[in-house]
């Protein structure tokens, strides 16, 4: 969409005012300097999703709208945790875990952990799932980017 | 030469061909109307007294001319007080510029006197709007604005300009811009080819074929193409509320209007129907009634320029996105080029069919000696302007009456708030079609309730000589109100009886105007004419009809098109 004041807040109001659903929404300008790249994560029938291909193609702010779900694609998702051990045994089952998940440490204090880690958001849910067993203190996640496999681009 | 932002505003406006502009002044717009009064001649502007009123006033005029309407407010509550008129204008797709005035840019998010956030209260209800941030941007701006207000399917467009652009402390060179190009705003205009042929065979294959037609017929200017297909086809036409007019209501191929109050003939003809060909419409909820009961055994055609439209409540078999007019030129064309006639055995069954529906005569009414049905007001009206009048509409029982009893041939001349349903639209969207057709005999049809949401513009018509005939059809009630509660809410009245009413003739006197008051079913042929006759004042007619009268047929909310109340 176009990189201008009040494109975000079109497309944002279209799903409020229509009651479409948003799981997650994730946004920040392109190489081109004049885009942004929006990925949106919603839900709904076959019909509801046409309808909200169609309406975000009406807003002129929208340069062009992809499904991603038509093409193979790759998901990504980025979130920030921070923890804190129950016991001091627990220490070394979050290190590990982490190492599973390939969640990297990057910041700790007396007792608490910082994990960053990404993934398709399943994973995320998994990972947050797996630490159950301590104290979450913090989850911070970037919503969900997407890019579709092979020669296929969305690009203007 | 160097010129002001105020000053670039008004060459702005003239270089679109604006010749009429409506509005009400206040201190954000202060420098802009200091040059519109110099452009005056070239461009008139109109004062209305509520800025409300300017915006249906705008919307009046466009849509009696196709034109794109143009309103000027100021900041604030300006602006606010513009909304519902521009909320209108995007439920009926009414191609409308509206500028508002805003702060001076330094305090832009200061809670400043009289500043509001117009673009984001407005957003939802526009098909575009800007905020101008620097003079550089203010003739680039407008240019876009009327051109996507004015393409594609109409809207409104609003433009929001601080005051320090306009106030001449900048000044910049002036060009007006020849051409626009918006990378992510194509309106497609011509159907796809294939598309086309597929409507054609199917056309061609129908059994009990159906037109059904709406708003898009008249916006596109299509209402001859669909004359000539309509009638090379021999197929039954029904328009929907905002495609009056769209098909010539006296051919004997119109079946009436469709819908919750649509006739009887019409809305079983669309339950019984194998083939419906949507036009220009939108399957909207007073058109479809249940949607899980609608046209049960049709297969559906529909042609739109909005893709969003197609497929949003009905799933469609044949889509066809483009301009009503193209796409009916192009489908004419299409079945001239084959050597197949429709099914005609099968088509002289339908319209037998039809014509027994036609039958129970379902728009009837009785006016005994007593008192004045206003269904009989408004088909002497129709008979005394011979359907050539420019009608405009409150909203109410008034308005379905005059949707059923005014037979519109042509289009551009049944002027009423459809989508939005706006109580108030009448007598200003009057004064916007007698600014834009002077001389031509334009009506407010409207009741007790809704002509006193916009009664002040009676001044507005006063200082313009504005010749409108307002013909209230008064029943002492909010009559669509009272008919719900006594069908569907016990008959418990509540808050639907207009009392105190004012006396309406002093009212219409007392802002200059001649009022009438008619109580006797035999003086309102006499009233109407007199009215008619009068080229130079407005009069309001009082007509004080019978309180208890409904609107029939109906559909009530949930049931079928087949389903109607019949009286």
């Amino acid at each position: 969409m176009e990189n201008e004041s009040g494109a975000l807040s079109r497309v944002v109001g279209l799903f409020s005012a229509r009651g479409y659903n948003i799981e997650s929404l994730s946004v920040a300008p392109t190489d081109d300097d004049s885009l942004s790249r929006l990925t949106l994560v919603t839900r709904g029938s076959e019909q509801i999703v046409d309808q909200i291909l169609k309406q975000l193609n009406k807003l002129l702010d929208v340069v062009k709208v992809m499904d991603l779900s038509d093409f193979q694609h790759i998901e990504r998702e980025m979130m920030l945790i921070k923890l804190e051990a129950k016991q001091t045994e627990s220490i070394a089952m979050i290190k590990q875990i982490a190492d599973v998940f390939r969640g990297k440490i990057i910041d700790l204090s007396h007792k608490t952990f910082t994990i960053e880690i990404s993934g398709n958001s399943d994973k995320l849910d998994a990972f947050i799932e797996a630490m159950s067993e301590q104290t979450i203190l913090e989850v911070v996640r970037s919503g969900c980017i997407g890019i579709a496999r092979g020669n296929v681009a969305l690009k203007i | 030469m160097e010129l002001s932002g105020a000053k670039i505003f008004v060459e702005s406006l003239k270089a679109e061909g604006v010749d009429t502009i409506f509005g009400y002044p206040g201190g954000a717009v202060l420098f802009l109307y200091d040059e519109l009064d110099k452009a005056a001649g070239d461009i008139d502007h109109i004062l209305a007294r509520h800025e409300q009123g300017a915006v249906h006033a705008a919307e009046g005029y466009a849509k009696s001319t196709n034109k794109v309407g143009v309103a000027i407010v100021t900041s604030g509550p300006g602006a606010t007080n513009a909304v519902t008129g521009i909320a209108d204008a995007y439920m009926d797709s009414v191609p409308m510029v509206v500028f508002t005035g805003q702060v001076p840019r330094a305090l832009i998010g200061n809670d400043a006197f009289q500043e509001v956030d117009i673009i984001g209260i407005t957003r939802p209800c526009v098909k575009h709007n800007f905020l101008v941030k620097n003079i550089e941007d203010l003739a680039p701006t407008i240019k876009k604005a009327f051109y996507i207000a004015g393409t594609g399917r109409p809207g409104p467009v609003v433009v929001d300009i601080p005051k320090d652009i306009t106030d001449g402390s900048e000044k910049i060179a002036f060009e007006y811009p020849e051409t626009v190009d918006i990378r992510s705003y194509n309106p497609v205009i011509k159907g796809n080819p294939n598309q086309i042929k597929l409507a054609a065979s199917a056309l061609l294959e129908a059994k009990t074929p159906i037109l059904y037609t709406g708003g898009g017929v008249v916006l596109s200017g299509g209402a001859e193409q669909l004359t000539e297909l309509a009638r090379m086809l021999n197929f039954p036409v029904t328009n929907t509320l905002m495609g009056l007019g769209g098909y010539p209501a006296t051919d004997p191929l119109f079946v009436g209007m469709l819908g919750m109050h649509g006739t009887y003939e019409a809305n079983m003809a669309m339950h019984k129907s194998d083939l419906v060909v949507a036009i220009g419409s939108r399957f909207d909820d007073r058109v479809t009634g249940n949607i899980e009961k609608f046209c049960p055994y049709a297969k559906i055609i529909h042609v739109d320029i909005d893709p969003a439209s197609i497929s949003k409540n009905v799933k469609v078999d044949i889509p066809i996105v483009g301009d009503v007019k193209q796409v009916l030129t192009d489908l004419v064309a299409e079945l001239k080029r084959r050597d197949e006639k429709p099914n005609e055995e099968a088509l002289a069954e339908w319209w037998k069919q039809i014509n027994d529906w036609r039958k129970t005569d379902c728009l009837h009414y009785d006016q005994g000696a007593d008192v004045i049905t206003a269904q009989y007001v408004i088909d002497k009206y129709w008979q005394l302007t011979k359907g050539d009048a420019y009608v405009c509409s409150d909203v109410g029982q008034h308005q379905m009456w005059a949707a059923q009893y005014y037979k519109f041939d042509k289009p551009l001349r049944w002027i009423n708030s459809g989508g939005l349903g706006t109580m108030g639209f009448g007598l200003p969207a009057a004064m916007g079609v007698q600014l834009a057709h002077p001389g031509a005999e334009v009506a407010c049809i409207t009741g007790d309730g809704s002509i006193q949401m916009c009664i002040q513009e009676l001044a507005t018509c006063t200082q313009y000589q504005l010749p409108i005939n307002i013909i209230s059809l008064n029943n002492g009630y909010l009559g669509m109100v009272r008919q719900w509660q006594e069908f569907f809410y016990q008959k418990r009245y509540s808050m639907s009886y207009m009392e105190s009413l004012p006396d309406f003739v002093k009212l219409a006197e007392a802002y200059g105007h001649i009022g009438l008051q008619i109580k006797d079913p035999a003086d309102v042929e006499g009233a109407l004419k007199q009215a008619i006759d009068d080229k130079q004042r407005l009069y309001f007619l009082d007509f004080l009809t019978n309180p208890e009268e409904n609107v029939y047929p109906m559909i009530p909310a949930g049931a079928g098109q087949n389903e109607m109340i019949l009286v």
